[in-house]
């Protein structure tokens, strides 16, 4: 029987080994794929790179739209993080409404709410441009930013909902009777405990912000304001089959900081992902 | 009691923000895509009204709109199942208690950090190019090139295996559903001599049923929108063999501007995602349940 177990968990551990590197292996491929010369690249197959080289980071890192990739980092960053700000803000307000407050229709905006998340962004798409364009924000940051201060982004508020609910209502009744007006309530009581939840809010939108392609390529079109996403496929066009080392020299410095951030906290990934996995 | 009802009114001003952004950002670009699918409009001037035209024209003339949306449903038809019951298998492999299941977990998970992002499209794009890595292991063992994106028959394959890679979010989500399924099941069934199948599908799918349907709906919707893969890989080639809808819309709209077009495809893919969404919550009826109700 014990025998039978371990070589259960042998045959488990081979599986999910051997899966595991065919997962992180292109992962691999890119860090060292990076710091190879082109001509390695497209001759060798062999993984670990027979020479050092830096030629990918330091061609890389200049060659794309006249300017340097640190300006498509700076970019992203003014687009990323007031974005991921706006996001915590505004989703922690809505949710502590919905989750505190019995007011009249609640029920039936809830449901709204709920439905939006299953609103596919294509049929949006359109005229959320042209109303982008009427505001003369087209070429800027604020399509990204100012719907995130709106609270549009139903599945934060969805998982701050959930969360806030899970806090019993005893301490507000509390602080309620020491003469905590409402928003006291959501900053000295309820902020605190939800600390984790928005943390986990502001990771993923970092990430899927940091990501964006799609958005950035319609909305975004003086090289000078491009984010990383944008400047990489650039890269990819104007270097073609030839530059793979400066190619992926870059695409692994575009990759750096949502890695850095979910190795520092991965925890709450983990937490996000399995608290707004919908249980009930 | 009074106050009570006072201090709820209070409630509406906390979701204000959503209010106003729902009703400028969401229900306001929702009337007017549909307004504009029945108009022509090329950033020029004003729409103008043109009746059914063109959804006259979607259905009857337009070629591309057959093709992308046959290779839509074979991308959706083949990367989503295949990616969810992946998800599932290594998340009930990580469930077995093992020791190290964090630093499995941690490696499964990386690739679905990076989304859409234009870094993982690139590193697909140059595994399996010509002269990518894939062939030069093939060659190790004398096995001519393949043709991994230049093949109008592989090439939407390629892409889709792009998306199975990234299962690591609807893993984790698994995992902990299958956390919360009680030991005792398993043990009471044991006792009754169940073989390990007859539980998995008496006793694990059951459970995580609601789980399941909800990544199938959210998996699904995205899906049909795939764009990035799709444009930075094989800019919808070979012979438009990866045009998927989504980049068959973005180039109505952006490329060509034909707004009242792209509106009007828009809407022929929303209502196609609806018809799905809709048949699949009447069909979960008969395996989805619900252990105490969902609680709203």
């Amino acid at each position: 029987m014990r025998k039978n177990i371990s070589k259960s968990h042998f045959t488990s551990y081979l599986i999910l080994i051997i899966i595991g590197f065919i997962m992180i292996f292109p992962m691999i491929y890119l860090v060292l794929g990076a710091f190879k010369s082109n001509q390695e690249i497209l001759s060798n197959a062999s993984i670990i790179p027979q020479k050092l080289s830096l030629d990918g980071f330091v061609n890389g890192w200049t060659s794309t739209g006249g300017n340097t990739f640190l300006t498509y980092l700076l970019n992203t960053m003014k687009l990323v993080l007031p974005t991921v700000l706006f996001t915590m803000i505004s989703s922690t307000l809505v949710a502590y409404g919905f989750a505190r407050f019995n007011f009249f229709g609640k029920k039936q905006l809830f449901i709204l709410l709920i439905s939006t998340l299953m609103l596919p962004n294509a049929v949006l798409l359109v005229p959320r441009y042209l109303i982008f364009r009427n505001f003369n924000w087209l070429d800027t940051y604020m399509p990204f930013i100012i719907p995130a201060a709106f609270a549009t982004f139903p599945f934060f508020v969805f998982m701050m909902v959930q969360f806030i609910r899970s806090i019993p209502t005893e301490l507000d009744e509390a602080a309620q009777i020491d003469g905590c007006n409402s928003f006291m309530i959501l900053w000295r009581i309820i902020l605190p405990v939800c600390k984790p939840a928005l943390f986990s809010v502001g990771i993923f939108q970092f990430v899927w912000t940091w990501n964006d392609f799609f958005n950035a390529l319609i909305y975004i079109s003086s090289v000078d304001k491009f984010t990383i996403q944008l400047a990489l496929r650039m890269t990819l066009d104007i270097a073609s089959q030839t530059n793979w080392n400066q190619i992926m020299a870059m695409s692994l410095i575009s990759i750096l900081p949502p890695i850095i951030l979910f190795f520092t906290a991965q925890k709450y990934f983990v937490e996000g992902i399995s608290t707004s996995g919908l249980k009930g | 009691m009074q106050k009570n009802k006072k201090k709820d009114r209070i409630g509406y001003l906390y979701i204000l923000p959503w209010i106003v952004g729902f009703l400028v950002f969401q229900l306001y670009p929702i009337l007017a895509s549909l307004y504009y699918s029945f108009s022509e409009y090329s950033l020029i001037g004003e729409a103008e009204f043109v009746g059914f035209k063109n959804y006259i024209q979607i259905f009857t003339e337009d070629r591309d709109f057959k093709n992308s949306l046959i290779v839509t449903f074979k991308y959706v038809i083949y990367s989503l199942p295949l990616k969810l019951m992946f998800a599932l298998f290594i998340a009930m492999l990580l469930n077995m208690k093992l020791k190290g299941i964090n630093i499995f977990r941690t490696i499964y998970y990386i690739p679905s950090i990076f989304g859409g992002s234009v870094a993982i499209s690139i590193i697909w794009r140059f595994l399996f190019s010509h002269e990518g890595l894939i062939n030069q292991l093939l060659a190790y063992i004398n096995v001519e090139p393949i043709a991994w994106i230049g093949n109008p028959n592989l090439a939407l394959y390629n892409i889709g295996l792009l998306t199975v890679w990234q299962f690591g979010s609807s893993m984790v989500i698994f995992l902990a559903g299958l956390k919360n399924i009680p030991e005792i099941y398993y043990e009471a069934a044991k006792i009754d001599g169940a073989s390990k199948i007859k539980m998995f599908f008496h006793i694990t799918i059951p459970s995580l049923s609601p789980i399941i349907f909800f990544n199938i709906i959210m998996q699904m919707i995205n899906s049909f929108q795939e764009f990035t893969s799709a444009f930075v890989i094989t800019k919808g080639g070979p012979m438009k063999s990866t045009y998927l809808y989504g980049m068959f819309l973005y180039d109505n709209a952006f490329k060509y501007f034909k707004m009242g077009y792209a509106s009007a495809l828009s809407w022929v893919l929303f209502v196609i995602i609806l018809v799905f969404t809709g048949l699949l919550f009447k069909k979960s009826s008969m395996w989805v349940h619900y252990g105490d109700g969902g609680d709203m």
